[in-house]
């Protein structure tokens, strides 16, 4: 009875291993890479051939002629091969220190083209970490924000960044699902696009 | 909060429930058809004569344990070995053997707690042979088992459950495959990678290196999120965009969670021939998760304690959700993060869309109290059901005392059971042990009240094989041992109870209900089942709630 059941769990573990372990994942790897085989390698973006990002995935930006993107709890910042939370709790000084210290960073780099801001027109989601760590998008609200400072440097009309901002914007699926974000290396690739550049 | 967002949590409601009945009816087609079709047959042929039989409780709990013990065996080697195997582009090196250990235990029991981050340590062969497998496996195990208990109930004066190879033949290849093929499209089209290629280097905008991790990952989200496993491809599991791209990703992943423990309702229904009994149980596990989520999406939405005083602006308008948006991503705002919380606690996923840890005490103390209920509301796949059947006799219990009349269960006389208590009071002992011991304290991240938060936090997952954490609380050989412990005894116990009770209730002869009979099938045994579930998992758990995130909100 004992041996005949080990028998039948080490026969059973292995046709399962066959199945679901290699040919399941095979036949998806293969259906995906067929049908839709931009997402499927990881939504990347290119540019002048080589990869310099995924849609899906944030990356660091410090200068004042992009947007920038959310605090990161990785380790770099917005490392993609190594996700994590920061795992502050909601009463840990360790979070209010880094509200407050990101918050003023935003005063200074935006309060010189958003004359009268406060802290109060700091959206919520540019001063705490994402999930992820990687969160591709920030609030439309945060965007906003950033728009004056953008077009200044980049002597584009403000009209011009607004425009990109919605147009890479993505609302709720199907109108109702999910919060709407505004995607952060999409809109700074358009922005370095000379076509952008120029004034309509 | 946008009008948007009630919208999101009501359609969520409607199409869970669209979806799982059929699957129930379908469901109990698959585990009461008399034919076994071709492959089975040729599958039983294989593991040799007699395979097939019918099995008392006793002999299919063997098979149960000595499957589960053999896989947990293979696994481990596996993780140890993986620096030496091929499929592994990123050369990583094998597992440490507390990692190994907690992790093959933890899958194995359908935990999928995950004391590691998925991309940095596991390689492509752990993650599609090993822990892959074993999403399908262990899940099909739980509903190979409920199938069992269940049939069991519906059996009058007979000696046998069915048969273990049968149920988990037919469990993974009539429901959790098919299933999960269909996820894992929707997923792709949304933008999940799917592919056997390494990580990719992207030049940044800005002139750096940034290394994009990917891999067979849609194949494997589905079914985390179908088989209430929730281990995740990524250590954020699927906060990360890659294992959930988008708002509708996120609500076909939250869909896959709960669908089938609520199709196992309707499947329950059918198969002992009482479909109303069923319709109050799901009714009972909805109004649960109705609370749930009304009072986490409520704390969430007003924010943290630290956010408030910070004085930046968390008011919810047409363009940011605002609220507590620590560990949290803008594309899902607090809706769908507070949702995915209280679903994934409520069934034993365990996946999260969003950072535990940094939930409100509120909002951080829904998921400890869903998970200590013993993962009834809706539950695990199989494991969740049995639980709310010792709920419904000690309900059933407590009304026959009332009534002055020996306790019946869909006409069978019963007797008390102390099993329900099992679970929560390990939870509690073992919390106990990790805080009063040095070697516990050593896993804790956050200082003060909140530590405590996350130890308790981390027991209960495990024990009820939710796999979910406060995810600062870190990894020790201690708590790696402490958390096997946990989760195998949180396994296993209710699931031979579980079959104990199908094989006494299958050898119990039916009687006729009467005028004394206390009826199973109305409101009042909604309110008395929500009532049974409250006093006996509420009140044990209040005590620790007190020291934990009651303190936490009162202190600030």
């Amino acid at each position: 009875m004992l041996t005949r059941n080990i028998i039948r769990s080490v026969l059973v573990i292995v046709v399962s291993t066959v199945i679901f372990g290699f040919a399941y994942p095979a036949l998806m790897v293969g259906f995906a890479q067929a049908a839709f085989p931009s997402q499927a390698d990881g939504s990347l973006l290119y540019h002048d051939g080589h990869v310099v990002g995924s849609a899906l995935a944030a990356q660091d930006f410090t200068g004042p002629r992009y947007f920038h993107e959310r605090p990161s709890a990785t380790t770099p910042a917005y490392n993609a091969a190594s996700t994590t939370f920061a795992n502050f709790g909601p009463t840990s000084t360790e979070l209010a220190q880094q509200v407050h210290q990101q918050a003023e960073a935003i005063l200074k780099l935006e309060g010189p083209y958003n004359p009268g801001l406060t802290i109060s027109d700091i959206p919520v989601d540019a001063v705490t970490t994402s999930g992820s760590g990687i969160d591709p998008d920030i609030s439309p609200a945060y965007a906003q924000l950033q728009s004056r400072r953008v077009a200044a440097v980049r002597h584009l009309p403000l009209a011009t960044v607004d425009e990109l901002i919605s147009k890479y914007t993505t609302g709720r699926s199907l109108g109702i699902l999910g919060d709407p974000g505004v995607n952060v290396l999409e809109l700074n690739l358009a922005l370095d696009n000379p076509a952008n550049s120029g004034v309509k | 909060m946008q009008f948007q967002d009630i919208g999101q949590i009501i359609l969520f409601a409607v199409v869970v429930l669209v979806l799982a009945y059929p699957l129930g009816v379908y469901m109990a087609w698959v585990y009461t058809r008399e034919k076994d079709d071709v492959v089975a047959r040729g599958f039983f042929r294989v593991l040799g004569r007699g395979s097939a039989e019918e099995q008392d409780w006793k002999s299919y709990a063997k098979t149960v344990l000595i499957f589960s013990l053999i896989f947990f065996g293979l696994l481990y080697a596996l993780l140890r070995l993986q620096g030496h195997l091929f499929l592994n582009p990123d050369h990583l090196p094998g597992v440490t053997w507390p990692i190994a250990l907690n992790t093959a235990v933890s899958f194995m029991t359908n935990t999928n707690w995950q004391f590691y981050g998925g991309e940095s340590t596991m390689s492509y062969l752990s993650q599609m042979s090993g822990l892959a497998v074993q999403n399908f496996v262990s899940a099909a195990v739980g509903m190979a088992v409920l199938a069992a208990v269940v049939r069991g109930i519906s059996r009058r004066r007979a000696g046998t459950l069915g048969n273990f190879w049968r149920d988990l033949y037919r469990s993974l290849i009539y429901i959790m495959l098919p299933l999960s093929v269909i996820v894992a499209v929707i997923l792709i089209w949304q933008g999940v990678p799917e592919t056997f290629s390494g990580h990719v280097t992207a030049l940044t905008l800005q002139g750096g290196h940034q290394s994009i991790a990917r891999g067979p990952v849609a194949s494997q989200i589905s079914i985390k999120q179908l088989g209430t496993n929730g281990g995740g491809f990524y250590n954020s599991n699927s906060a990360v965009p890659f294992e959930n791209p988008t708002g509708l990703s996120n609500f076909v992943e939250m869909l896959a969670i709960v669908l089938i423990p609520a199709a196992q309702v309707f499947m329950f229904g059918r198969m002992v021939r009482a479909r109303k009994h069923a319709w109050m149980i799901y009714t009972a596990m909805f109004a649960m998760l109705a609370i749930g989520v009304a009072v986490s999406v409520s704390a969430e939405q007003q924010g943290s304690a630290v956010l408030q005083q910070s004085g930046v602006n968390i008011a919810a308008t047409s363009t940011q959700s605002g609220g507590n948006m620590s560990d949290k991503e803008v594309r899902f705002g607090i809706a769908d993060s507070a949702l995915w919380a209280v679903t994934t606690t409520d069934t034993s996923n365990g996946s999260v869309n969003s950072g535990l840890d940094a939930y409100t005490p509120a909002g951080g103390a829904v998921p400890i109290v869903n998970m200590f209920t013993g993962e009834a509301i809706y539950g695990g796949v199989g494991t969740g059901l049995i639980g709310m059947f010792f709920y419904i006799l000690i309900a059933v219990f407590v009304a026959g005392l009332m009534v002055g009349r020996t306790p019946e269960w869909l006409g069978k006389k019963i007797q008390a059971r102390e099993m329900k208590l099992f679970v929560p009071t390990m939870i509690l002992v073992l919390t106990a042990v990790a805080i009063a011991t040095r070697a516990g304290e050593a896993s804790i991240f956050n200082s003060g009240v909140h530590g405590f938060s996350e130890t308790l936090y981390a027991y209960d997952s495990q024990a009820n094989n939710n796999g979910s954490a406060f995810a600062g609380y870190g990894l020790t050989p201690f708590s790696s041992a402490l958390g096997t412990i946990d989760m195998a005894f949180g396994r296993f116990v209710p699931m031979l109870a579980g079959l104990a009770l199908g094989g006494s209730l299958a050898q119990k002869r039916t009687v006729p209900a009467s005028a004394g009979t206390f009826r199973t099938d109305g409101a009042t045994f909604v309110v008395l089942l929500i009532g049974v579930i409250v006093l006996t998992a509420g009140l044990m758990i209040l005590p620790a709630l007190t020291l934990g995130p009651v303190a936490e909100g009162l202190l600030h």
